[in-house]
């Protein structure tokens, strides 16, 4: 039996939440909103398994569990290869009569830093032997559950604990990895960036995720107030604003050639300037100062190049 | 009743691991590129005749991952390594221990850069010594045969419930050709049964496995861990019991080859007992009272049963392939040592560091380090440790 997603406010009222309350993540965190939009878009028996951070610490601090579905955590990195293992032992226990569920969805779940950086390698091992597998990033920009270090989707100018801004260094000077371009350029069947204050465009493709026969992959932003210096209460809107000023446009990527801008992102009439997003945000508050005006230029000539691309990509205009 | 053996001729290691993805029970096998082991294992899955699904994994460090993800929804999982890919696996070692994960394991030990090289020695397993596997050395191929089946069974016993390693002496073993005695497929599948595991990631009953645990926990787990390994040596015995009524065949937690009477004797494992016997046999005719306790189980370490087994000996000499830098010895020593520490009256140990790198360790290797240590012996002195058969 497939379950509907729980798209309508009264529908996700009533679906059973994967993730209880008692955990112990930060105040403001997107993170376990992000969990539970995808809880509200599950069809059935799933097995979670996730790499090392926050979302892993936070939620399963021995003797106590946060989550209500079968989950798994073994290591920082490998979180695609133990889901290969658990997707592939299912499936040939059931050829064997030794598992009794019809269909069980495997969904992995990384940090950017597990997921950019130090997962890597496993990532494009699963998406190559091309397991049933959906992985999601949830993406806050830095490796915040170790001490807010700068990783591969740290943003350039973003200050971390090993990318601080001073007198001769605004910051992170390179660019962030372009991840979903990378996982789809694998050939995945589905690909998709998503945000936790568009939930149903959020939940309508982790569903299409799930639906898709093939690896799949999730790119979700996930505001960290502790890292970010932000305000709690403005994660969503921070969410927001980031789709807003182009720095995680919304878009799916259909067997790694075929680009859609979703709906958030395709009615902007034009970005909205980063300084409205930088302000909002401690990490970022040096770009204002006089000696990085020009590297600020930079940055938001380069998200507008971006931005047009992807427009170019997605046939607009 | 013992079956009737069914030799075959020019058997190597393949069929070893051939035997695991012809087994029903069996569900998982991990690969990563490695050895001709693994080629051989596609070639024959390729070929529709194998029962078990094939993880062609991208690395070592997936391979083991991928082994706990299969281990944890109840599949019986089995990969194969060696050398630097055992030691890109190091961190999930440690994990699928810990997760009480029962994965067989055959590594075929080999040397660990740098530089780099490709042959024979056992720093590779003796570093992962602490990481909660059982570890079995085997001599030759059909003794690597018959421990592979019982590992499953030993690794999957509720009271174990750990990862094992069976390792072979990398090229030595692994490429040897030898006359093998398999057994029918059937029989081996009624001796293992289907893996019933103790706890698994199910849907109708979801657990979280793997969580976080901090100060007031975690050394719990280890203890846990340890008690354990405590268990292995008597599920062992019953397991040996049991294939030794189906096959006639078994092999203990060491062996022990003319040691009776001896005032010498030598303590190796893996295909360096082969040759300690041949040499034992060669030195008893010339009337030297020497004999051989070969070790199989270096984890958990019979520490009593061959304090036991040695005590009446005026020396033992250790011929160990691994050189733990900067130790006073090394890793069979340190543990004999330790062994032998509470014995009233205990014999002289000697310990010889031999065969790094492949470097080949002839009967002369062996006869040259008994003879030191009877040199030794006179003196009432020997030094911690020696390097034998370098440039010094």
């Amino acid at each position: 039996m497939t379950e509907p997603a729980a798209l309508k406010l009264k529908d996700m009222l009533k679906k059973p939440e994967i993730l209880t309350s008692g955990h112990r993540m930060c105040a403001g965190c997107a993170a376990p909103t992000i969990v539970k939009l995808m809880g509200m878009a599950l069809r059935g028996p799933t097995i979670a398994c996730e790499v090392t951070g926050c979302l892993e610490v936070a939620t399963t601090i021995y003797p106590y569990t946060a989550w209500n579905i079968p989950w798994i955590h073994v290591a920082f990195e490998n979180a695609a290869a133990v889901a290969s293992g658990v997707i592939e032992a299912v499936d040939v226990m059931r050829e064997k009569g030794r598992w009794s569920k019809e269909h069980v969805d495997v969904i992995a779940i990384g940090g950017d830093g597990g997921t950019f950086d130090i997962g890597f390698g496993a990532i494009s091992g699963m998406l190559e032997r091309g397991h049933d597998i959906v992985y999601m990033c949830y993406d806050n920009g830095a490796y915040q559950n170790t001490g807010i270090q700068r990783s591969g989707g740290t943003f350039p100018g973003q200050e971390t604990t090993t990318s601080w801004a001073g007198k001769v260094s605004p910051g992170k000077e390179q660019r962030k990895k372009p991840l979903a371009e990378i996982v789809a350029a694998h050939r995945t069947p589905y690909v998709a960036t998503v945000n936790p204050y568009h939930h149903r465009d959020f939940i309508t493709k982790f569903r299409k995720a799930l639906e898709v026969e093939g690896p799949a992959f999730i790119h979700a932003f996930s505001p960290c107030p502790r890292g970010w210096r932000s305000q709690t209460g403005k994660s969503m809107e921070l969410a927001k604003l980031a789709v807003e000023v182009g720095l995680h446009p919304l878009y799916e990527i259909f067997d790694g050639t075929e680009y859609k801008m979703s709906g958030p992102s395709r009615s902007l009439k034009e970005l909205r300037p980063l300084d409205d997003y930088w302000k909002t945000q401690g990490q970022f508050k040096h770009l204002f100062k006089p000696e990085w005006a020009d590297f600020k230029k930079g940055l938001q000539e380069q998200v507008n190049a971006d931005w047009e691309l992807l427009k170019k990509k997605c046939g607009i205009e | 009743m013992p079956l009737s053996p069914k030799p075959l001729s020019n058997v190597t290691l393949t069929f070893l691991l051939l035997t695991r993805l012809r087994l029903k029970c069996g569900d998982i096998q991990v690969i990563a590129e490695d050895t001709i082991i693994v080629e051989d294992y596609q070639k024959f899955a390729a070929d529709g005749e194998v029962h078990c699904r094939v993880i062609p994994v991208e690395s070592e460090h997936s391979a083991m991952s991928a082994c706990i993800g299969a281990s944890a929804v109840g599949a019986r999982v089995a990969t194969a390594s060696a050398s630097a890919g055992l030691a890109l696996m190091w961190e999930i070692l440690y994990c699928a221990a810990s997760m009480r994960m029962p994965i067989i394991f055959t590594v075929a030990n080999r040397a660990l850069s740098g530089p780099i090289n490709i042959h024979n020695d056992w720093s590779d397993t003796y570093g992962a010594r602490d990481s909660g596997f059982i570890q079995i050395y085997t001599q030759s191929c059909q003794e690597a045969y018959d421990t592979t089946i019982m590992a499953f069974k030993i690794a999957e016993d509720h009271k174990v419930l750990l990862p094992i390693m069976v390792c072979i002496d990398g090229f030595i073993l692994s490429h040897n050709v030898e006359r093998v005695e398999m057994l029918p497929t059937e029989a081996v599948e009624n001796f293992l049964g289907v893996r019933e595991p103790f706890i698994k990631l199910d849907p109708d009953n979801p657990i979280t496995m793997g969580p976080l645990a901090l100060t007031d926990y975690y050394f719990e787990f280890k203890e846990q861990q340890d008690r354990a390994m405590d268990a292995v040596p008597e599920v062992f015995a019953q397991v040996e019991t049991d294939f030794e009524k189906m096959t006639g065949r078994k092999y203990g937690m060491f062996e022990e080859y003319r040691t009776d009477d001896a005032e010498i004797i030598i303590f190796t494992h893996s295909t360096p007992g082969g040759t300690a016997k041949a040499v034992v046999d060669v030195l008893r005719e010339k009337g030297e009272k020497v004999g051989v306790l070969r070790l199989r189980m270096f984890r958990p370490f019979p520490t009593k049963e061959i304090a036991e087994a040695v005590k009446n000996a005026k020396a033992v000499v250790v011929f160990e392939k691994c050189r733990s830098f900067g130790a006073p010895s090394n890793p069979l020593a340190l543990e004999l040592r330790t062994a032998l520490y509470d014995l009233e009256k205990r014999p002289m140990v000697v310990d010889f560091v031999i065969g790094l790198g492949g470097r080949d360790c002839p009967p002369t290797t062996i006869v040259e380090g008994y003879e030191k240590t009877k040199e030794y012996l006179k003196k009432g002195k020997a030094p911690l440790f020696e390097t034998l058969g370098v440039r010094k």
